[in-house]
C-alpha cells in the first residue's frame, strides 16, 4: 500500500530541517512529531507540510517558529513533587560525600528544572560546590532559563509543588516580584551554565555526578532513546545518579543493565 | 458515513480504543464486565483523569476484570487480551510499530491525557484495523478523534446519549458525523466481544 502523503511529506520536512539547520529529528517519536507538525502548519496559515517546507527551507524565521512546535517548551517548577522529595532524602546525602559536584540537566526547557534544583541543593547546602550545566535545543527556550522570568499565574503551582517536594522555606523567598511577572533570584543561577546541546547529535562534554533528564526521552524512538542514554553512562562518574520522568524507564533499552534503580517509582536509578 | 456501509468484515479489527470521561467508573465496568483472559485484541483506554495523582485505574480494574490491565507506559509494546489505561498528565499515542509512546503537549480539550489524541494516532497505526468506541463524558474531546477513525475506514462506535450519565460527548461525536453505530453498553459489549471471532 502506498504511504499516506502526509507521512511522505513529514519525513521530508524532518529531511529538509536536517540537512538546512542541522537539527536532527528523524529518530523522534513520529505520532507526536505529526501533531505537533500539523499545528505548526495551521499556526503558520500554511495549506500542507510542504508548504511549510518551502518557507522552512528559505526562511530561518520561519523554522525558529516551527522548532517552538518541535520541541515543546512545556515545563514545571518542582514538577512531580515526590522526584523532588526522593531526591533529597535517598540522593543528596551521598551527593554530600564529594567534594565538588559536575550536574547536568539535559533538556531543560526554559529553566523551571534547573531553578527547582538550584533551590534544592542550596537549601541542603550543596550549591556552593556544585556546578550545573543545563542544556537545550531550543534556543529561546535557553534564553528564557537564562533569564529566569516566569508567570505570575503559575507561582501558585509551583509554590504548591515546592511545599510538598520538601521544600524548608518559602517558595517566594526566591523571587521577586514585578508586575505580571517573577523574577528568579540571580545568586540561583551563579553556579550554572546555559549551553546548546543536542541528545540525538552532540556527544559528552564533562564528567557528571547526577544526570537529571526529564520528559525528553519520551519523545525519542528506541534507537535515539539508546543513544541518549548511552551518553549519560559515558558522562556518569563512578557509581553516578540519572534521574528521569515519571513515565520514563531504561527497561526497555539497551543500558538498563548498566544502571540499578534506587527510587523505583520517581525514576531515579544509579550506575552499576 | 451511512449505514449501509457496515457490512464489515468484523474479524479484520486488530485493536480496540476507547475514550471516557465523567462517568467512566460505572460504564466500564458494564462495557468490558466479563471479557475473557484471551481476548484476541489491545483494548486501550483514555480515561480523563486528575494530573498529579497517581491513578488507581489499573488497580481497580485489575481486580474487577479477567483481562490483564495495565498502566501503559513509554516504549511499552501493544499486546493483545490487554487493557492499557492512559497514565495521568500524559497524552498517550500509538506509534505505527505497535508500541506506546506518551508526551507532555499541551492539554487538548483541557486535558491530558486526551482521547483525540490516542484516536488519531491509533487511526494512523492500524487504518480499518481499528475500532474506536466514545462513552459517556462532560467534555468534547474524542469526536474529532472518533471521525478520524472512521475517515480512515475503522469502526466508530459511540455510546446511546439516552442511557449516557452525562451525554456531551456522544453528543460532540453525533454533532459531526454519523459513526457506524449508537448503541447502549449491553449492545456495545456484545459487538466487541464479537470483534474476537
Ligand atoms: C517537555 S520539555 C521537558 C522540560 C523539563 N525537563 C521538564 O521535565 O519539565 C522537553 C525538552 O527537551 C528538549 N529537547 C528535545 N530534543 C532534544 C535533544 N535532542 N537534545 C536536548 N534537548 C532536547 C526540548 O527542546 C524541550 O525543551
Amino acid at each position: 500500500m502506498a504511504e499516506p502523503v502526509l507521512e511522505i511529506e513529514l519525513k521530508l520536512l524532518i529531511e529538509a530541517i536536517y540537512l538546512r539547520y542541522s537539527y536532527d529529528f528523524r529518530d523522534y517519536a513520529m505520532a507526536s512529531m505529526k501533531r505537533r507538525v500539523v499545528q505548526a502548519v495551521r499556526a503558520l496559515e500554511c495549506h500542507s507540510v510542504s508548504e511549510l517546507q518551502g518557507r522552512v527551507l528559505h526562511e530561518p524565521d520561519t523554522f525558529m517558529a516551527v522548532l517552538q512546535y518541535l520541541t515543546i517548551p512545556v515545563s514545571e517548577m518542582f514538577r512531580d513533587p515526590e522526584y523532588y522529595r526522593a531526591l533529597r532524602e535517598q540522593v543528596v546525602p551521598l551527593l554530600r560525600t564529594y567534594p565538588s559536584l559536575n550536574i547536568w540537566i539535559a533538556g531543560c526547557s526554559t529553566g523551571e528544572e534547573v531553578y527547582s534544583m538550584a533551590i534544592l541543593l542550596e537549601e541542603e547546602g550543596l550549591l556552593s560546590r556544585a556546578h550545573i550545566y543545563a542544556t537545550d535545543i531550543n534556543p529561546r527556550s535557553l534564553e528564557k532559563a537564562r533569564q529566569g522570568v516566569y508567570a505570575t499565574d503559575s507561582v501558585r503551582l509551583f509554590t504548591e509543588n515546592y511545599q510538598r517536594s520538601g521544600g524548608k522555606h518559602s517558595f517566594s523567598d526566591y523571587y521577586t516580584a514585578a508586575y505580571d511577572a517573577v523574577l528568579m533570584d540571580k545568586r540561583l543561577r551563579e553556579r550554572v551554565t546555559f549551553a546548546d546541546h543536542s541528545l540525538a547529535t552532540d556527544s559528552v562534554f564533562a564528567e557528571t555526578q547526577f544526570i537529571s533528564c526529564r520528559n525528553v526521552l519520551i519523545y525519542f524512538n528506541r534507537g535515539l532513546q539508546d543513544r541518549a542514554v548511552g551518553l549519560f553512562h559515558e558522562s556518569l562518574g563512578h557509581r553516578g545518579f540519572l534521574g528521569l520522568g515519571s513515565k520514563e524507564s531504561l527497561d526497555f533499552g539497551q543500558h538498563a543493565g548498566a544502571f540499578e534503580p534506587i527510587a523505583r517509582a520517581e525514576r531515579i536509578f544509579r550506575k552499576r | 458515513m451511512n449505514n449501509e456501509h457496515i457490512h464489515r468484515p468484523y474479524a479484520r479489527v486488530e485493536a480496540v480504543v476507547i475514550g471516557v470521561s465523567a462517568g467512566g467508573l460505572d460504564a466500564l465496568s458494564v462495557l468490558l464486565e466479563g471479557f475473557p483472559t484471551d481476548y484476541g485484541l489491545p483494548l486501550i483506554v483514555v480515561q480523563h483523569i486528575p494530573e498529579g495523582v497517581a491513578s488507581q485505574l489499573a488497580v481497580i480494574f485489575d481486580r474487577k476484570l479477567a483481562l490483564r490491565v495495565k498502566e501503559a507506559n513509554d516504549k511499552m509494546p501493544i499486546e493483545s487480551g490487554c487493557l492499557y489505561f492512559a497514565p495521568p498528565g500524559y497524552h498517550l499515542l500509538v506509534e505505527t510499530n505497535r508500541h506506546f509512546s506518551l508526551s507532555i503537549d499541551p492539554r487538548v480539550h483541557f486535558s491530558r491525557p486526551a482521547i483525540d489524541a490516542l484516536f488519531e494516532s491509533a487511526a494512523d497505526t492500524w487504518g480499518p484495523a481499528l475500532a474506536g468506541v466514545l462513552l459517556t463524558g462532560a467534555n468534547a474531546d474524542g469526536a474529532a478523534g472518533l471521525r478520524h477513525i472512521a475517515e480512515q475506514g475503522g469502526l466508530a462506535l459511540v455510546q446511546d446519549p439516552a442511557e449516557a450519565q452525562v451525554d456531551t460527548m456522544p453528543r460532540s461525536a453525533l454533532a459531526l458525523f454519523t459513526p457506524h453505530h449508537v448503541l447502549p453498553l449491553a449492545g456495545l459489549r456484545e459487538l466487541l466481544l464479537q470483534l474476537d471471532c
